[in-house]
């Protein structure tokens, strides 16, 4: 690396001292970061700790699989997906025009007319800060404020979902299309396509894939989300979980984890399919 | 007249000059061909002629329109009358053929007949058409990923006939396809251009094919138009001068793949 600066002028990699400034800069700033964060991975291997959490851990053997628990997790299980479903959906319709706005890749004025451009410019600032805002409170917050709102139970937790996911899906959207080759949409719209056709025949054939295998992984989120926001008595297996644990019940916890782990292998599955079918 | 520039220049953004005080005039229906060593800025000209790239300097009038004085709606109604194969297939590979090929009048058509004919294509005689005069008729249905790269270009020239355009712009259209294809694929667009009464400007690396296709020859170096001449004035002298110090006749290279960066997810 020194060597390639050594170089005479001419032939040295223009980009090569911005590289090594921006590593240098990243290492800095990372180490007292864990410092902060109290980062001691030492601890994990104290015996002592070792104890404390093997003894916590044994708590959770056997999983509970009682008839009426089963039922109850049953009831709980399907609450939570409808919650991570319905809040995904409504944050999907959220999502999708933000997004639309937000991107660069389907900016007319890029190729002119030069007068939209400062125009274009504003209405894509004004909707990222939309988004940011949307998505800069954590669902959970957001649930604990819809909850006194709405009273406890799954509504709450669904417009916690809508509100922050919705922030989220429109940025990451924006930036797959960004990062997807802009040429074809931009053929279009130099031959007088609209936005929304550039979008169609352009970019989506292009991005449908990242934008599917996103949209899945955040129903996963959605659905691990919708969890914790039951803590907060937003319904479904969150609010069982916290039953279970405030009543020291580590079986019923192991069931209630054993449920997480066959949904998460649930999304992934339907991710793959999706994958294939678009690929 | 199709296509004016007066003392058009081009500087772009990093400062690099790619035109100097250029004039053009092409009047309707009329074919030129614009040769020059790469670099010479024929695709900026190009560019300008399609009302895609705004010169920084000079005048521009297509189609009778002076484009950037045009309001949105009036340029995309410009913009959809304008055709251009570009060098490299701007189509996506997991479109269909059908669907790349109607993508050519979305200018024409409404949002929803746009979003209609997405779903389910519209006008499949009109693609099967078009890409027949590229030899890719049985094709329609495939999509563009089982098809190879000069097949590819050959379904963006059957997009461009598919427009149906009155101002038609090639940069470097045959740079990808092999001498017998590439002869019959500039013969389709020369015979769209003389019964549609469309004007063709192209630019081309080879240039016995625009001498043998084009009446007039415009040659561009440096940004500079060196010679505007009746194909049969176009001598060897002056095509020695043109390219002095070029290696004749050696392809340009086309655009490498597009990078393709995934993105990390974010966690929960």
């Amino acid at each position: 690396m020194s060597a390639a600066l050594r170089l005479p002028p001419q032939r040295r990699d223009p980009l090569a001292r911005r590289r090594v400034a921006w590593s240098v800069t990243a290492l800095v700033l990372l180490w007292p970061l864990g410092r902060l964060a109290q980062f001691h991975p030492a601890t994990l291997f104290d015996p002592a700790n070792a104890h404390v959490m093997g003894s916590f851990l044994r708590g959770f053997l056997p999983p509970a699989l009682a008839p009426e628990f089963l039922q109850l997790l049953l009831a709980a299980t399907l609450q939570t997906l409808a919650i991570a479903t319905a809040g995904m959906a409504l944050a999907f319709a959220l999502a999708v025009p933000l997004a639309f706005w937000a991107t660069r890749s389907l900016s007319v004025s890029a190729i002119g007319p030069a007068g939209g451009r400062w125009r274009g410019r504003v209405l894509r600032q004004a909707v990222r800060s939309v988004m940011v805002l949307l998505r800069s409170i954590p669902e959970i917050v957001w649930a604990l404020m819809f909850v006194r709102a709405l009273d406890l139970g799954a509504a709450a937790g669904v417009l916690a979902l809508a509100v922050t996911y919705g922030g989220m899906l429109a940025k990451v959207y924006a930036e797959i299309l960004e990062s997807a080759d802009a040429r074809p949409a931009r053929a279009l719209l130099q031959a007088g396509s609209g936005r929304v056709a550039a979008l169609c025949f352009g970019l989506l054939p292009l991005a449908a894939q990242e934008l599917v295998s996103y949209t899945v992984y955040r129903w996963e989120c959605a659905i691990r989300a919708a969890v914790v926001m039951g803590f907060v008595g937003a319904g479904g297996l969150g609010q069982l979980m916290d039953q279970s644990f405030k009543m020291l019940s580590g079986g019923e916890v192991s069931s209630i984890a054993l449920v997480f782990l066959a949904l998460v292998m649930l999304a992934d599955a339907i991710s793959l399919a999706l994958r294939k079918v678009l690929a | 007249m199709s296509l004016r520039l007066e003392q058009v220049g081009v500087v772009h953004a990093n400062g690099r000059r790619a035109l100097a005080a250029v004039d053009l005039a092409v009047a309707g229906g009329e074919r030129v061909a614009l040769i020059g060593p790469s670099g010479a800025g024929k695709t900026t000209l190009l560019r300008v002629a399609a009302a895609a790239l705004r010169p920084t300097e000079g005048r521009v009038a297509l189609l009778d329109a002076d484009p950037w004085r045009l309001g949105a709606a009036a340029m995309r109604a410009l913009r959809s009358r304008i055709g251009f194969v570009h060098q490299a297939p701007p189509i996506p590979p997991r479109l269909r053929v059908v669907t790349a090929v109607l993508a050519g009048r979305l200018g024409q058509w409404s949002t929803a007949r746009a979003l209609r004919s997405w779903l389910l294509p519209s006008d499949i005689p009109g693609a099967q058409a078009a890409l027949a005069r590229m030899g890719l008729g049985e094709r329609v249905f495939d999509r563009c990923d089982q098809l190879s790269g000069g097949q590819l270009q050959r379904v963006a020239v059957a997009r461009t006939l598919y427009q149906a355009p009155a101002l038609l712009l090639a940069d470097e259209p045959v740079s990808s396809l092999d001498a017998t294809t590439a002869d019959a694929v500039l013969r389709e667009l020369v015979d769209y251009s003389s019964a549609a009464g469309a004007t063709f400007v192209a630019s081309l690396h080879a240039v016995d094919l625009a001498l043998r296709w084009f009446p007039r020859i415009v040659g561009v170096r440096d940004g500079v138009v060196m010679f505007d001449l009746p194909a049969a004035q176009v001598t060897p002298e002056r095509l020695a001068a043109l390219y002095a110090g070029e290696a004749v006749g050696e392809p340009e290279p086309a655009f490498g793949a597009p990078p393709r960066a995934t993105l990390p997810f974010a966690s929960a």
